[in-house]
This record gives structure tokens, C-alpha cells and sequence, in this order.
């Protein structure tokens, strides 16, 4: 008898065809399907807070916010514009240094000096980015990375800012749930608003970017003025996030412009699953956790990390959004070959 | 059929490393008609595109476009002027369907000048307004071709789609570099009218083509370059009976009669 050969095929489920046009809205099945994981993600998050059994992680749920939006800002910069970020130190730093500085001097309450340190830091690094934007791929990379270093020792050798103490002594939230809160509400709005912006005219243009930028230009469109704009978006979530931290320690430092802020984001896009917007962001949810929880066995964490790491990048490559989008909407079938 | 000059090259040099890839080319375009120019395979024609259109800085030399210089300009800035080019290799946007590829360039500032702020003003947003344009240049409206995402498309229509994105921005020159290479006898049949009715429109083109047949039927005059030079320019016919060119694409005659003979 001859082996019968099989293959695996893949198709989309008819409930996914049928909510692509206006008929999505004729069931309830309809509705439902296209509503309940974006309910279930946004209810997810708003009542994770009551689920946390201690103050400290409480807390932790707002590190996790803070490197969201960290990853949400290099997943749309890597996979919907081309540009290879390792910033996420320098626009925390950034965002942080100027929520402490605005806060400390002028006196302003974090009302005012979030927003303003999100305008100020996103336009800070923008400029000090310009120059690098022509660069490409792990070259702009380099130069992101070259940043945060060269701050930081630069506040060091010069002892402005703080020097090695940080500005000690900045205001912060009134309490642990406005402080919960208001990051997940931010990391809400930052990834469906992203999400909205991918596929706007703009986001069109942010992806022909990266798919061809010779044709952008015969297009009659700066691929620098572009690529400026969404560094812009990118390092805005970034400041904001440092702004936060700043005022959630009440304290701004050299340790802001630490390399884990540029690292985790890219480990937490690796396991979520690039371009998907929401994947990068349970990433951090489930990267950041598991680093608590290895603190117990010390300097064997980052053995233990390392080991999580590679056997997704072995097993999932694609990452966990990817691989759940897929089973959501298609199904697979043995077909004779 | 001739107008005013809108196009004027006037001795546009350019050297990569040791390679002469361009000396002292200059010519002339006028308004609304077709301008081939055609040349052996390293002549310089698509550099000489490139400096036009701003992609390559040039060493030396003028590009006028309506009297006005463009010399080593941005190319989104030339662009933006009107004066737009197709890729001989196509670069379309292949993560993208064939109509968002033209989202792309509805965005420009010139297209939105032309058409208001949702890119079609009254005719629509702009993924209307390139199913439109995409319908024009051959894609049939109401089949799945301008659904399709750019990577599954044919080389036929990806060629078109070259020339959709230069119809998007509402160009007056198109700079066309081969768009019948890669295409089959019959694809370039249906391409020929096309080339035809954008001419009528009022569009300048400037056509580098290898298929001299082809392009004979559409130019007006025509331009031959070898080895970075301009050869001689005119009429088809005069230009195929010029001696220099006959030796510039098949040899020289004696060297041909002499291979045969031996």
C-alpha cells in the first residue's frame, strides 16, 4: 500500500468572512465575534488591579504599564515603519528627567507635567534623533542605543541634574489606584489608538515606509518627515512612560536610562508576536511578572529568563498574538495531497 | 503636436567612482509629446532618469522644468512638481493591496492640493479615488485584481501599478523606465493604447525602452545614448538609419559582414 500523503490546509472560518463588510452587525454571533476579544482584553485590565493579592505587586502592575507602552512604541516603530528603536532608555530618561525637572522647579502637579513632559520629551527626542533617521536597520539601532549611554555619562561626569543622587524629592500620586489606573487607562488608549493609526491614510504611509521608501519618495512624500512623525508617536509613549515612573518613585535618576527599558520591550514583542500592536503589550504582562517572580532564586534569574527566551523564540517564533489571531480565524484540515 | 519646452537637460554629467556613467548629456522636451530614449544595455539611461528625478545627485548640469531649476532637488520635492517616474525594477508596496499602494501617493501634497483634504474631495476618500485611477489603467473594477495584495500580482500589472502611482499625483512628464520589459507580446499589445491615451490626456512622457517596435509606434522623437553619451537624436526612422547607431547596438557593419563571411 502506498503511504497516503497529507498536507495541512488552512482556511478562514466563515464567521471571520462574514464580519469583514458592513454585514458584521446582522447577529449577534456577528457582533460578538468581533467585540468579545477586545472586551475580554479591555476588562481584563481594568479589574487586574483587584486580582493582585499584595501591595508590591499593585505596584508591579504599573512597572508592566510603563514597559508596554515602551513595547507598543517599538512594535509600531519595527513593524509598521521600518526603524529598529533600542530608544526605550533614552525616552524614558528623557521623559523622566523632564517630569522631575518641571515638577521640582516650576512646581507644577502631575497633571500638568505628565502631558508636558510626553510633548517635551517626544520633541527632545525627535531632534536629537533627526540626524540618524536617513540610517537604516541595526544602524539606527546603534545610534538609539548610543543615547541613553552618553546621557547618563554625561550627567555623571558633569554632575548637573542630580548628578549620581537623581532629583530626589518629586511629587507623586495620592494613591496606589489612581496610580494603577492611569497607566492602564494610558496603555488602553495608546494601543487602540495605535491601532486605529496603522490603518489611516498616515499608517498607509508609515507602512510604505518601510516597504519601499524609494517609492514613498517617488510618491512625492519625505520618508524624514514620516520617519520623524512616528519617532514622534514612538518616544512621546516613551517620555510619558518615563514621566510616570518619575512620579510613581517620586524620584528621577541615572538608573532611567538603564538598558532593561530597551531590552524587555523587544523580549516582550519576541513573545507576543511583532505587528500585532496587542501582543507586545500581554508580552510585557507575562515578561515582566515572571522577572518578580524569579527574583527569589536570586542570580539564577536571568539564567531562568534566558531559558523562557529561547524556547519561544525556538517554539513560537512567531509569537503568542500571531499564533492565537490564527487559531482565531482560520481552521486547519488534513487534505490528501 | 509641439509646445513649449517644459523639460530642459542641458550637459548632466555623472561619474561613479571611475565610471563615466553620464558626460555631458543634454536635451530637450516639449510639451505632450512622447520622447523615447533608447540605447544599449549601460548606456546611462536610467541614471540619466535618476539625476532627473533627483534620486542620484548628478556632478555637473542644469534640469529646467518649466524654466524653473530642478537640479539635484529632493525627489519628493520633484515629484511633487509634476514631474514623476516609474522604476524599471517595479516597487510597489508589496505588503499593501493593490488600491492602498495608491493611498500612498493620494496622500502627497499635490494630490491633496488637487483634491481636497479626504484626498478625492468630492469624488470621494482616496481608496475611491485609486480604485478609480487603478480602473483607468486597466485593472478591472469589479473583479479582485485591485483587492489583491501587490505581492500575488503578474508583472503586468504591477507595471501598471508603476503608472498608476505617477497618475495619482496628477503628473505633467512620467518619466517611464522600460514599462514593456518583462511583459509578455500580448500584455504589452494592451499596454501600447494605454501609453497612447496618456498622451492624449495632455501627459509629457519620457519613455526608456528596449523594445524599439513598440515604442516606435508611440514616440514622437526619440533619443539613442551609448557609453554615458548622447549618440544623436530625431525621428524614429532617421535615427535607425544613422550609421553611429547601427554600430553603437549591433557592432560595426564590417565587423558584422567579416563574422559572417567567416
Amino acid at each position: 500500500m502506498d503511504k497516503v500523503e497529507r498536507r495541512k490546509e488552512r482556511l478562514d472560518r466563515g464567521i471571520k468572512v462574514r464580519t469583514e463588510g458592513i454585514y458584521a452587525v446582522s447577529s449577534l454571533q456577528e457582533v460578538s465575534y468581533l467585540v468579545l476579544p477586545r472586551l475580554v482584553l479591555i476588562v481584563g485590565l481594568l479589574i487586574l488591579p483587584f486580582l493582585m493579592p499584595n501591595l508590591y505587586w499593585n505596584s508591579v502592575i504599573c512597572t508592566v504599564g510603563i514597559y508596554a507602552l515602551l513595547a507598543l512604541g517599538f512594535d509600531f516603530l519595527a513593524h509598521f515603519v521600518g526603524l529598529v528603536s533600542l530608544g526605550g532608555a533614552f525616552f524614558i530618561g528623557v521623559g523622566g528627567y523632564t517630569a522631575a525637572i518641571l515638577n521640582k522647579s516650576l512646581g507644577l502637579s502631575p497633571v500638568f507635567t505628565i502631558p508636558m513632559a510626553t510633548l517635551g520629551g517626544a520633541i527632545i527626542c525627535t531632534l536629537l534623533l533627526l540626524p540618524a533617521l536617513p540610517l537604516r536597520g541595526v544602524y539606527f539601532a546603534i545610534v538609539t542605543l548610543m543615547y541613553p549611554l552618553a546621557l547618563k555619562e554625561i550627567i555623571v561626569a558633569l554632575n548637573i541634574l542630580g548628578g549620581t543622587d537623581g532629583i530626589l524629592g518629586v511629587a507623586g500620586f495620592p494613591n496606589i489606584w489612581i496610580e494603577q489606573y492611569l497607566i492602564i487607562l494610558i496603555v488602553i488608549f495608546a494601543l487602540f489608538g495605535l491601532r486605529r493609526l496603522v490603518n489611516e491614510d498616515i499608517g498607509l504611509v508609515f507602512r510604505g515606509v518601510k516597504d519601499n521608501d524609494q517609492s514613498v519618495r517617488a510618491s512625492g512624500l519625505s520618508i524624514t518627515l514620516y520617519k520623524a512623525i512616528a519617532v514622534f508617536i514612538a518616544s512621546g509613549l516613551g517620555s510619558l512612560g518615563g514621566a510616570y515612573l518619575s512620579h510613581k518613585h517620586m524620584w528621577s535618576g541615572i538608573s532611567q536610562f538603564a538598558l532593561d527599558f530597551s531590552v524587555l520591550p523587544i523580549a516582550a514583542t519576541v513573545i507576543g508576536g511583532g505587528g500585532t500592536l496587542v501582543g507586545p503589550v500581554l508580552g510585557c504582562f507575562f515578561l515582566v511578572p515572571i522577572s518578580e517572580f524569579l527574583r527569589a532564586f536570586g542570580t539564577l534569574r536571568i539564567v531562568f529568563y534566558s531559558v523562557i527566551l529561547t524556547a519561544f523564540i525556538m517554539f513560537r517564533s512567531e509569537g503568542f498574538m500571531v499564533y492565537a489571531q490564527r487559531k482565531y480565524h482560520q481552521f486547519q484540515r488534513w487534505v490528501k495531497v | 503636436m509641439r509646445g513649449d519646452r517644459i523639460l530642459q537637460v542641458t550637459e548632466v554629467s555623472k561619474s561613479f567612482g571611475g565610471v563615466q556613467a553620464l558626460l555631458n548629456v543634454s536635451f530637450a522636451v516639449h510639451k505632450g509629446e512622447v520622447f523615447g530614449i533608447i540605447g544599449p544595455n549601460g548606456s546611462g539611461k536610467t541614471t540619466l532618469i535618476n539625476c532627473i528625478t533627483g534620486f542620484i545627485k548628478m556632478d555637473s548640469g542644469k534640469v529646467l522644468y518649466r524654466d524653473k531649476d530642478i537640479s539635484n532637488k529632493d525627489p519628493n520635492k520633484i515629484a511633487n512638481l509634476g514631474l514623476t517616474r516609474t522604476f524599471q525594477i517595479m516597487r510597489p508596496y508589496y505588503s499593501l493591496p493593490a488600491y492602498k499602494n495608491l493611498v500612498i501617493p493620494l496622500f502627497s501634497p499635490r494630490a491633496r492640493k488637487a483634491g481636497g483634504w479626504r484626498g478625492g474631495g468630492k469624488l470621494g476618500d482616496r481608496e475611491t479615488v485609486s480604485i478609480d485611477i487603478l480602473e483607468e489603467i486597466g485593472f478591472e473594477r469589479d473583479s479582485f485584481v485591485p483587492y489583491k495584495l501587490a505581492s500575488s500580482l503578474p508583472t503586468g500589472y504591477l507595471k501598471r501599478l508603476e503608472l498608476a502611482r505617477c497618475l495619482a499625483l496628477r503628473p505633467d512628464i512620467i518619466l517611464c523606465d522600460e514599462v514593456f520589459s518583462g511583459l509578455s507580446m500580448s500584455e504589452i499589445a494592451s499596454m501600447v493604447p494605454l501609453i497612447e491615451k496618456l498622451q492624449m490626456d495632455g501627459i509629457t512622457l519620457v519613455m526608456i525602452e528596449h523594445r524599439l517596435r513598440e515604442l516606435f509606434r508611440v514616440a514622437n522623437r526619440v533619443m539613442v545614448m551609448n557609453f554615458g553619451e548622447k549618440l544623436t537624436e530625431g525621428i524614429p526612422e532617421d535615427v535607425m538609419n544613422d550609421d553611429k547607431v547601427k554600430q553603437a547596438y549591433l557592432g560595426s557593419e564590417k565587423l558584422l559582414d567579416y563574422t559572417f563571411e567567416g
